[in-house]
C-alpha cells in the first residue's frame, strides 16, 4: 500500500530545510522498500513547527514537527508512516488547537492540497464558485460580492462590491482585472501563502471578477522578492489554461479571460494601486492623482478592478456559498474573516484566519504564546511599516477596521509584528522615516522631502539637540505629511512615528506626562 | 556569459517581448535574468525598439531597486532590514555579515564571489530574521548560520 507523506514546499518551509527533509525521506523510504508518495503541499501556517510533515492514516493526517533531515532515520524507526509515536509527533493535524480554533474560509485548502493539482483543487470544492458565476449575469455576481460585506484586504478596506460595480457600469471595449500581489509590508505573508499554497483559488477569484465586470484580461503584479510564488502561479495558469478554466470560451460559456503574471522590481510604492498600474505599463512607479478612479480610468486608461490577493481569493467561497454565508462571520462593518499573520518576536508565529472581532491580546498570547525571547511584549506594529505601534494598554482592541481607526491605528493587511522590551522605539520611528525615504516615489514634496527631514529631526531628538523644539518640529512635519501627501506612503509614514512618540515618550527622552503635546 | 553575447541577449529579449502591452519591465527582467544586470549599452537599443527616449528607459532602470546597472557577484546575499526581522536581531546579523564579507550594502567582494544587498521583506516574517541567497530563502538565520551559508556557497563555486 502506498502511504502519502506531505512535506510543505512553500518558501518559508524551504527556508527551514524542507527540501533536505524531503530528500532524506525519499531516500530512507527507498532503502527500506517502503512505498510512499510525497506531496509538496503549502504550509498550514504553523511556522514554529515547520518543516511540519504529515502522513495520511485511516484516522486522518498525523503531523510531526519541526523535522530536520537528521530526524528522518528515527522517524522511520518509530514507524511514523503509520502515525506511531515519536518525540516530534503532534497528533492529528486537525486537532492541533492553533489550527482547530481557526475559521479558515479563504485558506480552506492551503496546506491540505497539492497546490498545482487541478484535480485536488476541484475535489476540495474548487471551481464551484466559478461554475455558479457562469450561470449568473454580471450584476448578480457583483451583488453577491457586495452582500458579502467583503472589504479590500490589502489594507484600505474599501468595499470590494462597490469597486466592482463602478467597473461594471463604466462602458468600455476593454477592461482589466489587476491583482495586487506586491505584498511589501513587513510582517505580512498571507498573499505569498495563497499563491504558493493554493494558486487556483486566486485564479478562480480573478476569473469570476473578469466575468462579473466584462474584463477579458487579468494581470497579477507580483513582487520580485517572491520567485517561488512566480513559479507556482505560472504553472497553475498553464494548467488552468490547458483545461479551459482560463482563455477563450471558458468551460463552453462563451466568456473569455486571459491571465498573466507581471513581476515588480523591488519598489514598495508599487503596492499603491496607481503606481502599480504605471509599473505594469512599463513606467517608473510614480503615483497618479485620483480622480480619475482606477475603476473608471485605470490600466492603460481603461476601467480596472485592482484588488489584493486575499480579496480576490475570498471571492470563490463567496460565490460558492453565497454572500450571506460570508457575511455571517465578523463584527459590525468588518464582515467575514481576516487572515492574520503573526511575526517578529513571537513564540508561535504563523497564520491565523479568524472572523473579525478577536482581541489583539488573544491573538498575541492565546495563539502567539507570547514573545519568542520570553521577555514581555512591549509594542506591536499592526498593518505594516505604515501602521501604528501599539502599547500593551491597547492590546484589548478587537480586530475590526473601525475599532482600530478609532484609536489612530490600522489593521491594514493583517500583519502583526511583536517587539519585546529591548526595543528602542525612537530607533524604530527613525527607521519608519528612513524606509519611506528610500521607497518614496518622489512625486509629491511632503513625502519626498519630508521623509528625509523626518529622519534628520529624529536623529536630533535621539541626540537630545534642541530637544523640545525638535519634538515640536517633528509633530509639525508629520502634520504636513499626513495632510499634504499624494498617497498613503507619505500620508501614513507619520503613523509609526507619532504612535511611537505618543505611546513610548520615554524612548525619546520625554516624560510620560509630556505625551499630550 | 561573455561580453560579445550581450547584444544577442538584448535583441532576443526585445524581439520576444516587445509585442506585450507595457513591455519594458518584462524586457528588463529577461535581460537581468540572463546576464545578471542591465548593461549601459542595452539602453539605447531598448529605447530605439520601444520608441522611447533613452532618458525614459534609464529612468525606469534607476527607479526600481531590483534592477542592477553593474555586474553582481557570483552570489547575491540579501538580508531583510524590515521591522519583523529587526525585532529578531537583523541589525546585528547585518553588521556581522558586513564584517565577515568586508563589504557594505550594494558592494561586491573583491574576489567577485558575493554581493550584499538590503531587502525590505521577503515574506518570511514568521521565521525572522530572513535572508535570501540567490533564489534560496533562509529563515531564523543566526550569525553562525550565515557563516555556514557563506562557506557553503564558496565551496560550491
Amino acid at each position: 500500500m502506498t502511504i502519502t507523506v506531505y512535506i510543505p514546499g512553500d518558501s518559508s518551509s524551504l527556508s527551514l530545510g524542507a527540501d533536505r527533509v524531503a530528500i532524506s525521506i525519499a531516500a530512507e523510504a527507498a532503502l527500506r522498500g517502503a512505498h510512499i508518495e510525497i506531496i509538496r503541499n503549502g504550509s498550514r501556517g504553523l511556522y514554529w513547527l515547520e518543516p511540519m510533515i504529515e502522513v495520511s492514516t485511516p484516522n486522518g493526517r498525523v503531523a510531526y514537527g519541526p523535522v530536520t533531515a537528521s530526524d528522518v532515520h528515527s522517524l522511520f524507526e518509530s514507524n511514523f508512516l503509520y502515525g506511531n509515536d515519536h518525540h516530534l509527533r503532534l497528533g492529528l493535524t486537525e486537532e492541533i488547537p492553533y489550527l482547530k480554533n481557526q475559521e479558515r474560509l479563504t485558506f480552506a485548502r492551503v496546506g491540505i492540497t497539492d497546490p498545482i493539482s487541478l484535480q485536488s483543487y476541484i475535489e476540495h470544492d474548487g471551481y464551484r464558485g466559478l461554475k455558479r458565476a457562469l450561470g449568473m449575469n454580471g450584476a448578480s455576481i457583483v451583488k453577491e460580492v457586495t452582500d458579502s460585506g467583503l472589504r479590500g484586504r490589502g489594507g484600505a478596506a474599501f468595499p470590494t462590491g462597490i469597486k466592482w460595480n463602478t467597473v461594471l457600469n463604466t462602458p468600455s471595449e476593454q477592461k482589466y482585472v489587476v491583482c495586487n500581489a506586491d505584498e511589501g509590508d513587513s510582517g505580512t505573508y498571507s498573499d505569498r501563502m495563497i499563491m504558493e499554497g493554493d494558486p487556483f483559488v486566486l485564479i478562480e477569484g480573478m476569473t469570476i471578477a473578469g466575468i462579473a465586470v466584462g474584463a477579458t484580461q487579468g494581470y497579477i503584479y507580483l513582487r520580485s522578492e517572491y520567485p517561488h510564488a512566480l513559479q507556482v502561479l505560472n504553472e497553475a495558469i498553464a494548467i488552468a489554461t490547458a483545461n479551459n478554466y482560463l482563455g477563450r470560451n471558458i468551460l463552453g460559456s462563451g466568456k473569455s479571460f486571459h491571465l498573466e503574471v507581471r513581476r515588480g522590481a523591488g519598489a514598495y510604492v508599487c503596492g499603491e494601486e496607481t503606481s502599480l498600474m504605471e509599473s505594469i505599463e512599463g513606467k517608473r512607479g510614480l503615483v497618479r492623482f485620483k480622480p480619475p478612479l482606477p475603476a473608471i480610468q485605470g490600466l492603460f486608461g481603461k476601467p480596472t478592478i485592482v484588488n489584493n490577493v486575499i480579496s480576490l481569493a475570498s471571492v470563490p467561497i463567496i460565490l460558492d456559498k453565497g454572500g450571506e454565508f460570508y457575511r455571517n462571520y465578523g463584527m459590525d462593518r468588518s464582515r467575514g474573516t481576516l487572515p492574520i499573520q503573526l511575526a517578529g518576536n513571537i513564540k508561535h508565529g504563523g497564520l491565523v484566519e479568524k472572523a473579525f472581532g478577536m482581541t489583539l491580546r488573544e491573538l498575541l498570547y492565546d495563539y502567539g504564546g507570547g514573545s519568542a525571547s520570553g521577555r514581555p511584549i512591549r509594542a506591536v506594529q499592526v498593518g505594516g511599516p505604515l501602521g501604528a505601534y501599539m502599547p500593551e494598554s491597547q492590546f484589548d482592541t478587537p480586530l475590526d477596521y473601525e475599532a482600530f481607526s478609532n484609536i489612530w491605528a490600522v489593521l491594514g493587511h493583517g500583519g502583526v509584528v511583536a517587539f519585546d522590551d529591548t526595543v528602542d522605539m525612537a530607533r524604530m520611528a527613525r527607521y519608519g522615516m528612513e524606509f519611506c525615504a528610500i521607497e518614496s516615489c518622489g512625486k509629491c514634496t511632503p513625502c519626498r522631502i519630508g521623509t528625509t527631514r523626518g529622519m534628520e529631526v529624529i536623529d536630533r531628538i535621539i541626540a537630545r539637540k534642541d530637544h523640545a523644539a525638535s519634538v515640536q518640529l517633528l509633530r509639525d512635519l508629520c502634520d504636513t505629511m499626513l495632510n499634504g501627501s499624494l498617497c498613503a506612503l507619505g500620508g501614513m509614514a507619520p503613523y509609526p512615528v507619532l504612535s511611537a512618540l505618543n505611546h513610548f515618550p520615554e524612548d525619546f527622552g520625554l516624560q510620560q506626562t509630556q505625551q499630550a503635546a | 556569459m561573455k561580453q560579445h553575447g550581450y547584444n544577442e541577449v538584448v535583441r532576443d529579449a526585445i524581439a520576444q517581448l516587445k509585442g506585450k502591452p507595457g513591455a519594458l519591465l518584462p524586457i528588463l527582467h529577461e535581460i537581468q535574468d540572463t546576464i545578471g544586470y542591465i548593461p549601459a549599452d542595452a539602453v539605447p537599443v531598448i529605447a530605439d525598439e520601444l520608441n522611447l527616449s533613452r532618458a525614459e528607459v534609464h529612468g525606469v532602470i534607476s527607479f526600481y531597486h531590483y534592477f542592477r546597472q553593474t555586474p553582481p557577484g557570483k552570489h547575491a546575499i540579501q538580508i531583510c532590514q524590515a521591522e519583523s526581522c529587526k525585532a529578531m536581531g537583523s541589525d546585528q546579523l547585518t553588521a556581522h555579515a558586513k564584517k565577515r564579507l568586508g563589504i557594505d550594502f550594494h558592494e561586491t567582494t573583491p574576489d567577485g564571489n558575493f554581493s550584499l544587498e538590503p531587502v525590505y521583506c521577503l515574506g518570511n516574517c514568521a521565521c525572522s530574521p530572513a535572508v535570501m541567497i540567490d533564489d534560496e530563502p533562509h529563515g531564523r538565520v543566526t550569525s553562525e548560520r550565515i557563516n555556514q551559508l557563506i562557506d557553503m556557497a564558496k565551496r560550491g563555486n
